[in-house]
């Protein structure tokens, strides 16, 4: 009884987190990303064209860096002459993503571009800061989709198994047999360049993993007694479904989902460099890859930067979906 | 007489069949029982022999396909629940008949806490508001016997034993105040110890409420405890029917004999304990003529050729057994009924 009020609050899922964060590696993994969510969330201060704050001609500006000023939206601050009593504070890095300057093309790393400029002139570092906001609203929304539409397809599956089972394991079947990466780049050569439809082409393509995942779990989840027991005290099939059984079944979607957002990200960065990707001349971590094409010989800061960017977020969601598939896993539990 | 009003289940001729690969598994085929308001009714029997199959196809929880359940009536205050619809059935799920199982600490969804999932039920059947539910799900608790109920609500069922997780599932059943519970192996999972409990906890409750328990068992001591009425489950056949007093002083099918033969005796100290040869068949198979003929000891020519109907064999006791056929024994030049027991 005294063991229990001590871990009063001890549910799976925070007995999962202790077991996760056992392991270092995907600990070290999961700071990453939070830092790359941080970048992407905070892109607007950490590198844009505009200050954060500005007294210009007696007039103060807040967050033009985020809100378009009328006044300051054509004023260019690169010939701006100071007068006594303004001020700015700016981002970290002051250049905007899209600020293209053609005196400045392919140069190296400096004091001025930290990372470099790529063939428009354009900062890297600040290409690369936005490109985070790509990389990872690509990566979570087309995983989204897929999971959503993984879930709803698998727990019909094994729910009802029978004829829906078929039906669904056919489809899931055919759709395995198409390689993706062509299927994605057909379909978007359909679609009108964007990022939405890039997120969405990836996500409905990328469903079948979780599918078959969930519907695993819900043929082994319908037979279990608490199954049996809810539908005893009069629950509807869909609470059954997605109230009892799916919280018992988000375990392996979790590691699944993690992975496929790696995968998500790597597709998108594969789409831009190819020139399927995002439409110009927004940033993404891929297209400054592609540019690299032609500089290759001597523009080595185009191909690390970015090359580098990709295999560390990457990396660091497998590492995360290798930690979580480890917590979740008894045999290795001490 | 007012068949209706005095019976609260009535089962006529229910049939429940799977159809499998290996053929039709004839699980539950024709069983009928009353049961009347306010009393217990038991089910026993071996492993296998269609008694939990019965539980369910009253709550038409059998899954269908490979499950089909037929037959005349499952009448429930003279309401015909075959003829239901599911969504019909549930409301009557959880709200007029409730079921509690054999395996609390599987029965209960690990993740939710033990005062949400009581709290559902109410919230579902009854409307309460997610307050109202929590006070009622306390009063629930603490009536079961949950010892700091309050603080046990926030508890998951992996942190409650087996015993008081039994109480829940009790609690979570009674919660919508039933007409009838469905007990099916209540104590099975248990401790003895804690099995007295819960059975002692039922008797209670019964008696508070006047609901009717169908029990399922193998365990002829837990009927001793709590059943006013027996039905002895055999491969999806009553073999006997009986009032609890009756069957106990005089058990008369031979299938009943070898479960009463089998429970360990105090005063005796026999070598080894009695078991009846064989096992319950395969429902895809069950023996042409009397289903037990093979495992009976005293089976006759005409057991193994054909179906022994149900004899009247006493004051409301009633046997599926040729033994007690006057006709067939007369044809043998033998009286009616069970041989004296043989020394095993």
């Amino acid at each position: 009884m005294k063991a229990n009020a001590k871990n009063k609050k001890q549910s799976y899922w925070r007995l999962l987190g202790r077991q996760f964060l056992r392991n270092r590696l995907a600990v070290a993994a999961s700071a990453i990303l939070l830092l790359l969510l941080l970048t992407a969330l905070s892109a607007p201060f950490l590198a844009s064209g505009q200050p954060i704050y500005l007294i210009k001609d007696g007039k103060t500006y807040w967050f033009s860096n985020v809100v378009t000023q009328r006044d300051l939206a054509n004023f260019d601050f690169r010939t701006w002459e100071r007068k006594p009593g303004d001020y700015g504070i700016w981002p970290v890095v002051h250049y905007s993503p899209e600020e293209s300057s053609l005196r400045n093309r392919l140069e190296p790393p400096s004091r001025s571009h930290f990372l470099g400029t790529d063939d428009r002139g354009r900062d890297v570092l600040s290409r690369m800061i936005w490109g985070t906001r790509i990389s990872i609203s690509v990566g979570f929304v087309a995983v989204g989709i897929s999971v959503f539409i993984g879930i709803i397809i698998g727990a019909l599956a094994g729910f009802y198994g029978g004829k829906v089972d078929m039906i669904a394991q056919r489809v899931i079947e055919i759709m395995m047999c198409i390689p993706v990466f062509f299927l994605i780049i057909s379909l978007i050569a359909f679609l009108p360049p964007s990022i939405y439809n890039i997120m969405g082409v990836i996500g409905i393509t990328g469903w079948t993993g979780v599918a078959r995942l969930v519907r695993g779990e819900f043929f082994k989840l319908r037979a279990s007694d608490f199954a049996t027991a809810a539908r005893a005290t009069g629950l509807s099939d869909r609470r059954i479904m997605f109230r009892h059984l799916l919280p018992n079944a988000l375990g392996p979607v979790l590691v699944s989902a993690t992975f496929g957002v790696a995968g998500a990200i790597l597709t998108e960065s594969a789409l831009s460099f190819l020139g399927f990707g995002v439409p110009p001349p927004t940033a993404s971590w891929g297209e400054i890859l592609s540019q690299s094409k032609r500089y290759i010989d001597f523009a080595w800061w185009l191909v690390t930067f970015p090359g580098a960017a990709i295999f560390i977020t990457v990396t660091a969601f497998n590492l995360v979906g290798e930690g979580l598939r480890d917590a979740m896993d008894p045999r290795l539990r001490q | 007489m007012n068949a209706s009003h005095e019976f609260i289940l009535r089962v006529r001729n229910l049939r429940t069949h799977f159809h499998t690969d290996q053929g039709i598994a004839r699980a539950v085929d024709g069983v009928s029982f009353d049961i009347p308001a306010g009393k217990t009714l038991a089910l026993v029997g071996e492993s296998g022999c269609g008694k939990s199959v019965t539980a369910l196809s009253i709550l038409g929880l059998v899954p269908h396909p490979p499950g089909e359940v037929s037959g005349e009536a499952i009448e429930f205050e003279g309401r015909n629940l075959l003829a239901f619809s599911e969504a019909e059935m549930r409301r009557i799920r959880g709200n007029e008949i409730a079921m509690i199982f054999q395996e609390p600490m599987t029965s209960m969804n690990p993740v939710f806490r033990i005062g949400d999932q009581i709290g559902a039920v109410l919230r579902l059947h009854r409307g309460l508001s997610k307050a109202a539910a929590r006070e009622e799900v306390l009063a629930l608790m603490q009536r079961v016997g949950i010892p700091a109920a309050e603080s046990r609500l926030e508890d998951y069922p992996h942190q409650m034993s087996g015993g008081m997780l039994q109480r829940v599932m009790i609690a979570m059943a009674l919660s919508c105040h039933p007409k009838m519970l469905i007990a099916d192996e209540p104590t099975t999972a248990l401790d003895v110890t804690i099995q007295a409990q819960i059975l002692d906890l039922l008797r209670v409750l019964q008696r508070e409420t006047g609901m009717s328990i169908l029990l399922i068992t193998h365990d002829l001591g837990i009927v001793a405890e709590i059943a006013d009425e027996v039905v002895v489950m055999y491969a999806g056949k009553k073999v006997e029917h009986a009032p609890v007093a009756a069957l106990f002083a005089a058990p008369k099918h031979p299938y009943t004999r070898g479960l009463f033969a089998s429970l360990p005796a105090m005063q005796q100290h026999r070598q080894r304990l009695y078991a009846i040869r064989g096992a319950v068949p395969a429902p895809t198979d069950f023996p042409a003529g009397c289903r037990f003929h093979p495992r009976c000891p005293y089976a006759m020519d005409c057991c193994r050729r054909d179906e022994p109907p149900l004899l009247e064999t006493g004051d409301a006791h009633r046997t599926a057994c040729w033994l007690h056929d006057a006709g067939v024994m007369a044809a043998q030049g033998k009286a009616p009924g069970l041989p004296p027991e043989a020394a095993p």
